[in-house]
């Protein structure tokens, strides 16, 4: 096991340093100077924009630039916000608030997940098996801020049952709407990893055995069967988790909610290519953090992953 | 004479080696893709997913032949007004036939679509074949640095080149932003298949009559992998379609294009007072996402004889 963690952290290395790496090339080898961008419409003069310059070490050659971004990200300096705010600030503020939403979303996700799966796995051909996948794969096709607008009309508007937008305060019960919506759409991949192994367990032996010796399917499909089929779906979503946490920018813009997708949101929306990069590099570090903690996850729960 | 001695004389053969040669195949023409095509015909979702992505490539190719009306033609005398002659779903905060913009929405959707799957498929297909074909310190380093691209959520990474590309915002950089960071995940489902296949009789039959390993990995390996790789692709078609219209929402997508994203940008506002004008742009975005994945879903259950045993 310490072996195949640490093979695991070690190819995680050079995966950091290329992803920081890219990121900081396509921004710095895109064309356009950022420093006038900084302005916007205004002319700085000279010395100002040398100032500027200098302050965001860009006189410097390109990789002692991104040596320089490295030194910062490790010593948990993330520098500033376009105005003006630490990032590290920024993210404290709402990062529990995006924990929040995904946490909602992939706990609804994993419910879905193993009731639907097990209601396809065990009615295998039946009507409910193929109603509920084709059921799953449309609303896996409704792009997630499709789903996320006829939410907000229709629960929201319409027939007030939620706050139609989040707001300041990002209680549990406001977040239920976009995070049980974006559950909705994304179930689809859990619950055919729980029909598969379902039907796998239902053909194993030990299932055969556990009715041989007279038990009843009231008993034998939550203990034998389900559990032994959890290990699939529970790695999904954890896999989910970190994408949902890369991946709430849209969400938790069109519900006002105040989190790092919503700083990213408005970051884009006004054109703040700084703050877009830092964040952009917080979500994918994390992404890869969180897969990480995945594979270990599948390691701790599936033994056979782990003598490879 | 003993009996254990004797040699045992086989009678002469009176069979013509052509009457050996002559074993009746099974009339019907079988290869994957016949069996393929065989299955998905007797599939009614499959005709339902057909007619709608034809719908849309008519659409797009010919914009002109479903509406009369001019989609850069905005009167606000009929501000979100309701359908009228001519106009079936009404109209924008701005006076836009909301119809008309759908119409002339679905080629750019398309164009980005098609765009992202060549480029994934130019860039994904040689890297995932190169590594598993050749193995070694060849696939060390490609998969290492197709690991670099597949951990960036690839959503994210065109968030930061759209960004920063203010200037440059149609669907030729779109496309490239998207599917520059999306092969990664093709590649390593060619190089799961070119491993799977490469050591089977066949790739060795072709290299021991001469033909080179490349020549093989392009005649043989390829074609033998293109399954899962063609469902990948259709999938990620309405993927693609999706992200454009993400980006086109969050305002750094396309600039100057009809595209159902800004569409639903801009009735984003109205969503109270006007909310048709954003339900029929989704709707024709959701539609459209919807017959590429139940092509591509389609597809794949055909490709697997193990699925079609299943049904």
């Amino acid at each position: 096991m310490t072996r195949y963690v640490l093979r695991r952290l070690l190819q995680a290395i050079p995966v950091f340093f290329g992803t920081t790496f890219l990121i900081y090339f396509m921004v710095f080898s895109m064309p356009g100077d950022p420093v006038l961008a900084l302005f916007g419409d205004r002319t700085p003069s000279d010395a100002v924009l040398q100032a500027v310059r200098e302050q965001y070490n860009l006189d410097q050659p390109f990789f002692v630039q991104y040596l320089l971004y490295l030194q910062g990200f490790f010593t948990g300096d993330m520098g500033v916000t376009f105005s003006g705010q630490s990032v590290n600030e920024v993210f404290v503020r709402a990062f529990p608030v995006t924990l929040k939403l995904v946490t909602i979303a992939v706990v609804t996700e994993f419910l879905l997940s193993v009731g639907f799966g097990l209601l396809s796995g065990l009615r295998k051909g039946k009507f409910a098996d193929h109603a509920s996948l084709v059921f799953a794969l449309v609303l896996n096709s409704v792009p997630p801020f499709v789903a996320l607008f006829v939410a907000q009309y229709f629960v929201g508007i319409k027939w007030g049952l939620a706050p139609v937008t989040v707001g300041a305060n990002a209680t549990w019960g406001a977040l239920l709407l976009p995070g049980v919506t974006i559950a909705l759409t994304i179930y689809v991949v859990g619950m055919r990893l729980m029909r598969g192994s379902v039907i796998e367990a239902r053909e194993g032996d030990y299932v055969r055995t556990a009715y041989a010796k007279g038990l009843t399917s009231k008993r034998v499909v939550p203990v034998h069967v389900a559990r032994n089929s959890l290990i699939p779906v529970i790695t999904n979503s954890a896999a989910s988790f970190g994408a949902l946490i890369a991946g709430t920018t849209v969400t938790e813009g069109i519900f006002n909610i105040p989190g790092i997708g919503k700083v990213l949101y408005d970051a884009i929306l006004r054109g703040e290519n700084s703050t877009v990069v830092s964040f952009v590099t917080i979500l994918t570090v994390m992404y890869i953090v969180v897969n990480i903690l995945v594979d270990l996850l599948y390691a701790v729960l599936d033994p056979r992953i782990r003598y490879v | 004479m003993s009996d254990r001695n004797a040699h045992y004389v086989a009678p002469v053969d009176e069979t013509q080696p052509g009457d050996v040669d002559q074993v009746k195949l099974a009339k019907r023409k079988s290869n994957m893709w016949i069996d393929a095509w065989r299955d998905l015909r007797k599939r009614p979702l499959f005709y339902v997913a057909l007619v709608l992505s034809f719908s849309v490539l008519i659409l797009a190719l010919f914009p002109e032949w479903f509406t009369n009306a001019d989609p850069s033609y905005g009167d606000l005398s009929r501000s979100n007004g309701a359908a009228t002659e001519g106009h079936p779903l009404g109209f924008t905060k701005l006076g836009y036939d909301v119809w008309a913009r759908i119409v002339y929405g679905a080629k750019t959707s398309l164009t980005v679509g098609l765009l992202v799957v060549a480029i994934t498929a130019a860039i994904g297909i040689p890297m995932g074949a190169i590594a598993g074909y050749y193995g070694g310190r060849v696939d060390s380093i490609l998969s290492r640095i197709g690991d670099v691209f597949f951990s960036i959520p690839y959503f994210l990474a065109a968030v930061v080149v759209m960004s920063v590309m203010s200037d440059w915002r149609n669907p030729l950089t779109i496309s490239f932003a998207i599917g520059g960071f999306a092969w990664a995940s093709l590649a390593r489902i060619v190089r799961a298949e070119v491993l799977r296949n490469k050591n089977l009789e066949y790739v060795m039959a072709s290299e021991a009559v001469g033909r080179s390993r490349g020549s093989t990995l392009l005649r043989h390996v390829l074609p033998n992998s293109m399954g899962p790789v063609i469902v990948a692709l259709t999938l990620s078609l309405g993927g693609a379609i999706t992200a454009e219209a993400t980006l086109s929402l969050l305002g750094i997508g396309l600039n100057g294009y009809f595209s159902w994203g800004n569409e639903i940008a801009q009735a984003q506002q109205t969503l109270r007072t006007n909310p048709s004008a954003l339900f029929w742009p989704s709707l024709a975005l959701t539609l459209t996402v919807l017959a590429f994945t139940f092509l591509g879903e389609l597809i794949r259950d055909a490709l697997d004889p193990k699925a079609r045993a299943r049904r």
